[in-house]
Formats: C-alpha cells, sequence, structure tokens
C-alpha cells in the first residue's frame, strides 16, 4: 500500500536550552506520503537516537488536532500550509519530490522558546486564570434546562470554545498579539446566559494579564482567523473591543 | 494480606449513596485549609477533583505533566456524555442507565458504584451548563440528546464532535479559578514518578521537573491519582502520545492493588495503518456505523480497487452474522469480526482495514443528508488519508482506545493504600469487563465533582491521617531511588531506540494480548516480553542528558513500566478463564463465536498484589449482582 | 479621567484611539477632496472656494486644531504601537509567510502611513504654509491661490511624489477604514463584507479623486494660460 517516498530537505531551529543561541539544521530525508510531518520528525529522531545523538524536541500529544500541544512554523506558516488543521494533522503528501522545508518554533516574546521547537505558552494559562471561567462552585447548580439558549447562540458560542489554545494565532500575527485566543474565552462567556454576571469584569482582568504579558496589540491584520486550525472568527475580537468599552464605561471600579 | 473490603454501603442499592454522605464525617470549614490534598493528573477527573477540593477550601497541589492543565487526553473525547435526565420522555431513569452500565460491562463492575454513577449523572450535566459549556441544544433552546451505541434511550448530551474538549476545558476553567484564588496551585510540566508511602499510608510523590530534570519531593495529608489509561503499552492506540501508566504502576509497585487489568476495550471504527512509521491510530466516531456499511471481498488477497469488486464478490460480514444488530453491532463483537477477516486474508488488499462503505446511505438519503451528518468526519479522513470517502468507501480497522481495567478502589474510590485515592480511567471501578459510548467521560466527572469531594472528607476527618514533611527519610529514600533509576537508563547507552523497542513491545501486545487471547499466545507473551524487557536494559539507548529537557528519558521511563504492565495483563487474562466483555479467550466461545462468560467461577473483580519482579500475588473481590441478574449477551 | 488614560494605554485602547482620530481623517479627507474638486472649474472657482475659507477663518481655526491633534495622536500612536509590536515578536521568522494569511494594506499600514506622513511634511509646506503664514507672492491681497496650485503641478518630481504619496495613502486607507469598524466591535457577519467593499470603494475614490489633479493640470492644463 505504500506510495513512492519523497526526498525532502528540512531545515530545522535546534536550540540547547531558553538562554542558549539557536541555529538551523539541515536533514535530507525520505518520507512515505501517508506519514504525518511529526511522524517524519519521529522518524529523524529515531535516526538520531539509534546514532546516540538528541532528538530535535518539539511538543505533541493528542494527534488529532484537538489537544493544542503541536505547534511548528512550517514555511513561515503556523500548522504549515493547509487551512485549519494543526501540525498534527499535516500529511506528507503535501509537499513536493526535492522539497526544501524550514521548520521554526512558534516567535513570540511571550513565548519564549524552551528547548529546539518547544516553546513556554503558559501565559495563555495566566489569562484564563484571570478570569476565564463562571464563578460557579460545584452542586447546587440549577437544572440545565433551567435557562432556554437559543440554538443559534449556543452555536456561535461553540465556534468560540471550539478553540484549542494551540497559539497559532500569536506565532502567525505579525504583532504577536493574543487577541483572538482571549477573545474567543470572552465571546464564548458573553454570548452564553451563564457568562453575563461577570460579563464585563472578565473581559477587564483578562486583557489586563494579556497587555501585561508582552503580547502585541492588534491591526486587524486577520493572519490569525487564517492560520487558526479551528478558523475562530475575528469577530470575536470585534465582540471583545465592544465589550472592552462597555465595560471601561460601566464598571463602577476604577482598578481592575 | 490486606483483606479487600470494598467498604459498599448497606441497603437498597437507590439508598446506599443517599445514606452514605449522612454516615460520612465532615471536615469542619474552618480546618478544610489545615489539610493538605495532591491531585496528579488534569483531565476530567483530576481537575474537577482538583477545583471542587479546591472550592471546599482544602489546599490543593495538581500536577500534571503537560504544559497545561487543559492538553490532558480527556479533551480529545468525541462522542458525548450521558446522563439520564430522561429530557426526551423516552423511559430513561437512573435505574435503567444503572442497568445498562452493569450489562454493558458484562456484568463484571460493582452494582453500587454504578448505581451511583448513574445517580450523579444528571448532576454534572446541570454542572457543566452553569459552567458555561455550550452543549448542542434544539430550536427551542433545550439540551439536545443523541443515542449511543449499547442504549435504547437518547441520553448522551454532545458539543459537537468535541464534547470531551468542552467538558475538560469547563472542568480546567473550574481549576484556573481555583488556581487564581490561591486554593490550588498547578504544578505544570511535573512527572510523577513515585508515591511515598509512610507506615502504610500514602504521604506524597515524587515527581521530575520535566523542564529542569530536578527530582521534587511533595507531602499531602492524601494523595489523588486521576492519570488515566494505560492502552499505549499497545504503542499503537487512540490515546495520545504521552498518555501513559507511570502514576498507577509506581503506586502499584509500592503496595497499591491492580485490577482487571486484561480488560481493554478495542474501538472498532479507526484509521487503518499506513506503514512503520505510524505513530498513533487515530479514532472516527462510532456514529458513522449508523450509515455505513461493513464490508471485505469474499476473495482473499483481492487486490481490486473497493468500486471494481461487483456487489456479489462482497462480504457484509456483520450484516451476515448478526442480522438484527448488523453494522451496529457492539465495540467488541465488530472488532473481533474485523480482525477474522483480516487474517483470513480478506482485508483490504489483503491487508489490515475493513471499508465502511457509504454509497447505499448517499443513493438512499442524498450526498447533503450524509454531508450534514458526518461532514466534519469525513474531512478528518480526507485530511489523514488524502481519499474522498464520498467517493470509494473509508478504510477502518480496530485500535486499543480504553482500559476498563485500573488501580483496585473501594465504594470511597480509595485505593487499598490509605490515602491514596484513583479517580476515573485510572481506577477500575464503574465500566467492568466493557465500557459503553459515552460513559467515559460521566464516570470521570462523576468521581471529580460529585464522590471525592465527600469521599475525602469522610477519610481526613475519619482517619485523621498525619502530615509528613518531606524532609522524612523515606521521601529522600523514594527520590533517591527516582534518581538512580534515571542515571541507570541514561547509562545504559546501547543500540536500539526507545520507540523501536516500544513497537516491538505494542506487536506482541496486540497480537497475543489484544482483542482475541488464547492459553499459548499468553504464555508465550509472558516469555517475549520479559526478553525484551532484559534487552531493553542492555541494549537500549537514551541521548541527551537528565538534566534538562530529555523527551526521550521521559519515553523510556514510561517503556520500562509497560514491560511489567504487559506482563501482568497477560498474567491476568490467563487466569480469567473465561471471555467477557473486552476480554476474549478464543478458548471460551460458543459455537457461533460469541463470549463464554463463566458466572460462577470468575464473577469477581481480579486485583493484583505486587511482589516483586515477575510476581503478582491475586486478590479476589466477589461480585454480587442483587438488582440486574447476570444473562447472556445476545446482539443477534 | 485616570481609568480613560488608562484605558488608552491598554492595547485595546491605542486601538481604539487609532480608530477614532483614524475616522476623523477620513471625514476630513472627504470634505478636502470635495474642496479641491472646484480646480477643476477654472481659477475663479477654486479661488473663491479658499475666499470664503478665509471668510470663517475662526471656524476653520478650531477645525484645524482638533485636525492637528487627530493627526498627532494618530502619528504619535500609531509608531508607538509598531515599536511595542516589533518588540512583542521578538526573534523574527527566517521564512515569512505572512503573504499566504493576510492581505498587504493590512500589513503595510506603518509604511503607508510613514510615506504619508513625509508627504503631509512637504503637502503642508508648499500649500498651508504659504497660504497661510509665509506670503511671498502676496495672495492676501490678490487671491490667486490657483496660480499657486497649477504651479506646483508643473513640476514633474512633485506630481509623481503628489501621485505616490496618495495611492499610498489609498492602500493606508483600503485598511484603515473597515479596521476602524472591526476596533469599535461592529464587525457582523453580515454588514462587514459592505464596510470593507465601501471602504475600499471610498480608498479608490479618494486615490484617483486626489491624484487626478495633479495628472490632469500636468498633462492637459499646459502651463499658465
Amino acid at each position: 500500500m505504500e506510495a513512492k517516498k519523497l526526498n525532502l530537505t528540512l531545515n530545522i531551529w535546534r536550540q540547547k536550552s531558553a538562554g542558549s543561541v539557536g541555529s538551523f539544521a539541515e536533514y535530507k530525508v525520505q518520507v512515505s506520503p501517508d506519514a504525518s510531518f511529526l511522524e517524519m520528525l519521529d522518524e529523524i529522531n529515531n535516526t538520531l537516537e539509534a546514532k546516540g545523538e538528541e532528538a530535535i524536541h518539539f511538543e505533541s500529544d493528542c494527534r488529532e488536532g484537538i489537544c493544542g500541544t503541536c505547534g511548528l512554523v512550517i514555511n513561515g506558516q503556523p500548522h504549515g500550509p493547509l487551512p485549519k488543521i494543526a501540525t498534527c494533522q499535516l500529511h506528507m503528501r503535501n509537499f513536493k519530490d526535492g522539497e526544501t522545508i524550514w521548520v521554526e518554533p512558534f516567535r513570540a516574546k511571550a513565548f519564549p522558546v524552551i528547548k529546539d521547537l518547544m516553546v513556554d505558552r503558559s501565559g495563555f494559562d495566566k489569562i484564563l486564570q484571570a478570569g476565564g471561567y463562571v464563578s460557579v462552585n460545584t452542586g447546587g447548580t440549577p437544572d440545565g434546562n433551567m435557562i432556554p439558549i437559543p440554538k443559534d447562540i449556543a452555536s456561535l458560542a461553540m465556534d468560540a470554545a471550539a478553540c484549542i489554545g494551540c497559539g497559532a494565532c500569536v506565532a502567525a500575527c505579525k504583532n504577536a498579539s493574543a487577541m483572538l485566543f482571549v477573545s474567543a474565552k470572552v465571546s464564548q462567556y458573553a454570548l452564553l446566559p451563564q457568562g453575563q454576571p461577570e460579563r464585563y469584569i472578565r473581559v477587564e482582568k483578562m486583557v489586563k494579564v494579556m497587555d501585561e504579558l508582552g503580547f502585541g496589540s492588534c491591526t486587524n491584520t486577520y493572519a490569525c482567523e487564517a492560520e487558526c486550525p479551528k478558523g475562530i472568527s475575528v469577530t470575536n475580537i470585534a465582540r471583545m473591543n465592544r465589550d472592552f468599552m462597555m465595560a471601561k464605561i460601566k464598571n463602577k471600579e476604577v482598578e481592575v | 494480606m490486606t483483606k479487600l473490603d470494598s467498604k459498599i454501603p448497606a441497603g437498597n442499592i437507590s439508598e446506599k449513596w443517599t445514606n452514605h454522605k449522612f454516615n460520612m464525617k465532615l471536615v469542619n470549614p474552618a480546618n478544610k485549609r489545615k489539610f493538605d490534598i495532591i491531585v496528579v493528573g488534569t483531565g476530567l477527573a483530576g481537575a474537577s477533583a482538583a477545583a471542587s477540593l479546591g472550592e471546599l477550601g482544602y489546599n490543593v497541589k495538581s500536577f500534571t505533566f503537560h504544559d497545561s492543565a487543559r492538553r490532558a487526553h480527556s479533551i480529545a473525547a468525541q462522542g458525548g456524555i450521558n446522563a439520564s435526565k430522561n429530557y426526551q420522555n423516552d423511559g430513561d431513569s437512573t435505574f435503567r442507565l444503572f442497568y445498562d452500565t452493569v450489562k454493558g460491562g458484562d456484568f463484571r463492575a460493582r452494582e453500587a458504584n454504578v448505581h451511583r454513577l448513574a445517580e450523579v449523572s444528571t448532576n454534572i450535566i446541570d454542572q457543566c451548563v452553569a459552567q458555561g459549556v455550550p452543549f448542542a441544544r434544539d430550536y427551542g433552546g433545550l439540551l439536545d440528546n443523541r443515542s449511543f451505541g449499547g442504549a435504547q434511550v437518547s441520553r448522551t448530551f454532545y458539543a459537537r464532535g468535541q464534547t470531551g474538549q468542552q467538558l475538560l476545558l469547563g472542568a480546567v476553567s473550574a481549576l484556573n479559578r481555583q488556581v487564581d484564588k490561591g486554593s490550588v496551585k498547578l504544578y505544570l510540566r511535573r512527572e510523577m514518578l513515585d508515591i511515598v508511602v509512610i507506615d502504610g499510608a500514602a504521604k506524597g510523590i515524587v515527581v521530575r521537573n520535566l523542564l529542569t530534570g530536578e527530582i521534587e519531593k511533595y507531602s499531602a495529608h492524601a494523595v489523588v491519582l486521576a492519570t488515566g489509561g494505560y492502552s499505549n503499552v499497545f504503542f499503537l492506540s487512540t490515546n495520545a502520545m504521552n498518555c501513559n501508566a507511570t502514576a498507577i504502576w509506581r503506586a502499584h509497585k509500592r503496595g497499591a492493588y491492580f485490577a482487571n487489568p486484561c480488560f481493554t476495550q478495542i474501538h472498532p471504527t479507526c484509521l487503518p495503518l499506513h506503514g512503520d512509521a505510524q505513530s498513533k491510530l487515530t479514532l472516527m466516531s462510532e456514529s458513522l456505523r449508523n450509515d455505513g456499511r461493513v464490508w471485505v471481498s469474499k476473495k482473499k488477497g483481492d487486490m481490486r480497487n473497493p468500486t471494481d469488486i461487483p456487489e456479489d464478490e462482497r462480504d457484509y460480514y456483520l450484516e451476515r452474522k448478526y442480522p438484527s444488530f448488523g453494522n451496529l453491532a457492539p465495540r467488541d463483537i465488530s472488532s473481533r469480526a474485523a480482525k477474522e477477516v483480516c487474517d483470513e486474508g480478506r482485508g483490504v488488499k489483503g491487508g489490515d482495514a475493513v471499508y465502511l462503505d457509504f454509497s447505499d446511505a448517499i443513493n438512499r438519503l442524498g450526498q447533503k443528508v450524509i454531508e450534514e451528518r458526518y461532514g466534519n468526519l469525513f474531512e478528518i479522513y480526507e485530511t489523514i488519508t488524502g481519499e474522498n470517502p464520498y467517493k470509494s468507501p473509508m478504510m477502518i480497522y480496530p485500535a486499543p482506545h480504553y482500559t476498563m481495567g485500573g488501580l483496585w478502589v473501594d465504594y470511597n474510590l480509595m485505593s487499598n493504600v490509605p490515602g491514596l485515592f484513583v479517580l476515573g480511567e485510572a481506577n477500575f471501578s464503574d465500566h467492568g469487563a466493557n465500557r459503553l459510548g459515552a460513559s467515559a467521560l460521566m464516570q470521570g466527572l462523576a468521581d471529580g465533582y460529585f464522590v471525592i469531594p465527600y469521599t475525602m472528607g469522610n477519610y481526613l476527618a475519619g482517619d485523621k491521617p498525619a502530615l509528613v514533611k518531606t524532609d522524612h527519610p523515606e521521601f529522600d529514600k523514594v527520590a533517591n531511588e527516582v534518581k538512580d533509576l534515571t542515571d541507570k537508563l541514561l547509562s545504559i547507552k546501547g543500540k536500539r531506540t526507545v520507540d523501536d523497542i516500544h513497537k516491538e513491545l505494542g506487536r506482541i501486545m496486540w497480537h497475543k494480548v489484544g482483542m482475541a487471547r488464547n492459553e499459548k499466545g499468553l504464555k508465550e507473551a509472558i516469555e517475549e516480553i520479559r526478553r525484551l524487557k532484559t534487552e531493553f536494559w542492555k541494549n537500549v539507548t537514551i541521548p541527551g542528558s537528565g538534566d534538562d529537557v530529555n523527551q526521550t528519558l521521559e519515553r523510556a521511563g514510561r517503556l520500562i513500566d509497560y514491560f511489567e504492565l504487559g506482563e501482568l495483563m497477560a498474567v491476568d487474562a490467563l487466569e480469567r478463564n473465561e471471555s467477557c466483555g473486552g476480554h476474549f479467550r478464543t478458548e471460551y466461545q460458543f459455537e457461533d463465536g460469541e463470549a463464554k462468560r463463566d458466572d460462577a467461577n470468575y464473577s469477581y473483580v481480579s486485583a493484583w498484589e505486587f511482589a516483586g519482579e515477575n510476581k503478582w500475588n491475586l486478590h479476589k473481590e466477589d461480585l454480587n449482582f442483587e438488582y440486574v441478574k447476570p444473562a447472556i449477551r445476545s446482539y443477534k | 479621567m485616570g481609568w480613560f488614560l488608562k484605558f488608552l494605554n491598554s492595547s485595546i485602547g491605542k486601538k481604539f484611539m487609532m480608530a477614532v482620530t483614524g475616522s476623523f481623517l477620513i471625514i476630513f479627507l472627504v470634505v478636502h477632496l470635495i474642496g479641491n474638486i472646484t480646480l477643476f472649474f477654472g481659477a475663479s472657482a477654486f479661488n473663491a472656494y479658499v475666499l470664503t475659507l478665509d471668510v470663517i477663518k475662526p471656524l476653520i481655526r478650531v477645525i484645524e486644531l482638533v485636525l492637528l491633534t487627530a493627526f498627532i495622536l494618530h502619528i504619535f500612536n500609531g509608531l508607538k504601537l509598531w515599536i511595542e509590536n516589533k518588540r512583542a515578536r521578538g526573534v523574527t521568522y527566517k521564512i515569512n509567510g505572512s503573504p499566504e494569511n493576510s492581505d498587504v494594506f493590512s500589513r503595510t499600514m506603518f509604511l503607508t502611513g510613514s510615506i504619508v506622513f513625509i508627504f503631509l511634511v512637504l503637502h503642508l509646506a508648499t500649500f498651508f504654509w504659504r497660504f497661510n503664514v509665509h506670503d511671498p507672492e502676496g495672495l492676501a491681497n490678490t487671491h490667486q491661490y490657483f496660480d499657486i496650485v497649477t504651479g506646483f503641478f508643473q513640476i514633474w518630481w512633485y506630481v509623481i511624489l503628489y501621485i505616490v504619496a496618495v495611492l499610498l495613502l489609498g492602500f493606508h486607507l483600503n485598511h484603515g477604514f473597515q479596521s476602524a469598524f472591526q476596533t469599535f466591535g461592529w464587525n457582523h457577519k453580515k454588514y462587514f463584507p459592505l464596510v470593507q467593499k465601501i471602504g475600499t470603494l471610498y480608498a479608490i475614490i479618494m486615490a484617483l479623486g486626489f491624484a487626478s489633479m495633479p495628472i490632469y493640470f500636468f498633462f492637459f492644463y499646459g502651463g499658465n494660460q
């Protein structure tokens, strides 16, 4: 069943640790077009390890495009050339025999490189911890059908909630802005009735932490939406802008 | 020998949990902050437990090897979550969900636990809705349901094909809220490598900081493991790359019993292998079998393209063998049937795959309807395989998916080691020998949100465990053992890579301890695993050091546990001379190939005690079925 | 007021500032273009138009002050954003894949803005300065504004610079127009495509409108008859 193998030249970013200087290393590989991009890296690593050399470090987990762990910039595009997939869903049949491929880590001041292609995206969690939740304790919640939610609203909330937190939006944005990620969470709760009580305080808190972490600001290039593996819409950013301005006008507290 | 006391409360099954909740001891609200609790794992069970315990006021330390709590593999669950809400007015009830789960588990689950699971299932939905989980809704704005295999009612709640993701993000949002409040401290990129047991009780854990390589010690009044299942023992499974059994296995080696390790579930609709480079298998939702017809060629080694094989030369083997359930036969039955036809050489082009054909459904309903129902699944299929399933049939093959076995726990979800609690897939408790679709999410959240907050209080208030500081000699001893193990691994410097050896282990497990097992194969497997383990310790190569990020070292550490666990799975399968649920022994089947359960001799939980290398002692917990009487499963 | 300054200093606040000032400038350009069209109707029409502005000078001065503030805030804030956003990326990519995911107008706002700014300085020096401050031609008495303008439009390099600048202004406006809507939060699935089309149309009209004058006077007007 195996198809003809592809000959490829890979230039992969190698960096020993956060503090050290990195550079590209070249690898020539033969790979089945049916293999995924990460499986190709697995193979390279297997060869490296057999020679006693350290593996190329990259992160991945579910390899089904849902956990958000993987993320490489392939030929200048986060998650590679195809739309609406994560790196783990990219297959080698999308490349041509003889092609040269450049593989870089996500680049952002807020996503420092840990090793090779691994980056630290813990900033995202810090933003969510600032307010990306509905404050309800376990137990004592009303029946799930108590508040009807129009199907289209539930559907819009789901569109926003589909974010996998991979960080491709930040990697793609020329300003390394996290607006798409933050606005997706803000929107999910802004749309649902359950999110209303904290709607305006939430957006203020989350934007504040986002700014503190050194992400850039949005200049509406919409590169984030184009590279998002889940196709999260920039209308969420508009909604967050709106809610943020409303929050500044409405909220009684001066300091947030 | 510890007596296996399941601590099932007395009374009628529908009152056990209610009475037990009242009878359990409580921790005074002001005292809760004096108790430290470690929770390992941030999946559905771990995140919900850490959040709920934090809300109560305990000092919680939550650990994950991921870079974020949200990455846990619960996120990949597609289908949905069961709850006996009876919103559809179709006759669902707590008892029916309980009944279906016990029956679906092929009568190898503990009735009392399952009933509790059914009872709290409805609370889970309410909780998740309140958290802002965007469940699918009907036009009137109320929650929508769909039906799932093994049930005659519509009780599955879902959020598109991403239910696991949404539930996990809900639980993680609750966890994040506690992190913000300071009641939970989150330790990321820490892999638990051992548990510290002092005077017979769990007092803490030893972890490796995956960024710095540092071995760290943490102590607490109680330890909760919610670290998921062990399907990756097969190398190829639908589990995520980093799912592993290390936490539960190391706890097992410190005294916790491992229950029913041979109960593993093989999912029938996964994408087939493409070659040696394959790193994992991808699940396609079971819902596809509602409209797809499964077939292979009648000829062996038929190399024709599927569309060139005429109708009368196709064998729709599920419809032929199981006329009333047809393509919707339960997971274990469909999986085995697929392996049989492929072993006969009738798989797709002689290989390991069968066709799942939608052409009849497309002709009958139109492509548009099929697109609406399965559009995103078809897209996923095309992304991965490069083939258009509207034009030529899909290819599928079974793959390891879920493990019903796990650490033994009593009704309070505490293992035989006092102070060590085990939740979710990591324990053995609720699914018996086979898990029904959409029940894993239910169990994970039930354990975390609605069971552990009560039973933990009971342990802390009842047993009054003392806090041992991490400077206790036992902590140092365990930490040194962990360090020594790491050093030993790094010092081997042989020829074979970790993945290469893991793949070989996977092949042994798949062929001999997979979905059809027999005495000869199991005995061979035990020998082969031991041989491979010996080879590993002589000939593995792990480049890099232990002082910084080293993914190869991480994988090696997990693999050494798989050797031992794999062996125990074979030992357990060998001991269980019957076929039930996910455990099929070819010697024990009816003439038509149905599983032959032996209730007279095997109606028990096998809880294995680690007794040194390659040695285990079996403890049995007898199962009593008072409310659902065992009957032969028939899907003809 | 502290909260308001804080808002303006937040990432969204800075964008808000760009959008508010930008919107004002968008409106200004329309008025400016309409006024300039009088050039096509000959010397008397144009001179009369400038003279009218002169008559309502106090009002114009107020508007000019607002305009100046808008320009300064727009430019200063834009520069600040550009620096901060460069810094947020840190290490740049070896391969830049942005042509695959975004349009050139949105990515070159700082570049087009900067060139337009340089032109603006020149533009003010040539016209605004002469009309209002430094008056060697004695315009205050002759009111021959038309001759000054058409005079400049005979200088080939000035015409080229003018045309390039207004074309880049068009690029800037093409993104800026819809971007302001997005920043204000007015992005609706149903209406936003229309907003984007109107923005492009507006940008084209502005660019061609302003460019038409030097072209006309350079090629077809033929000197100081």
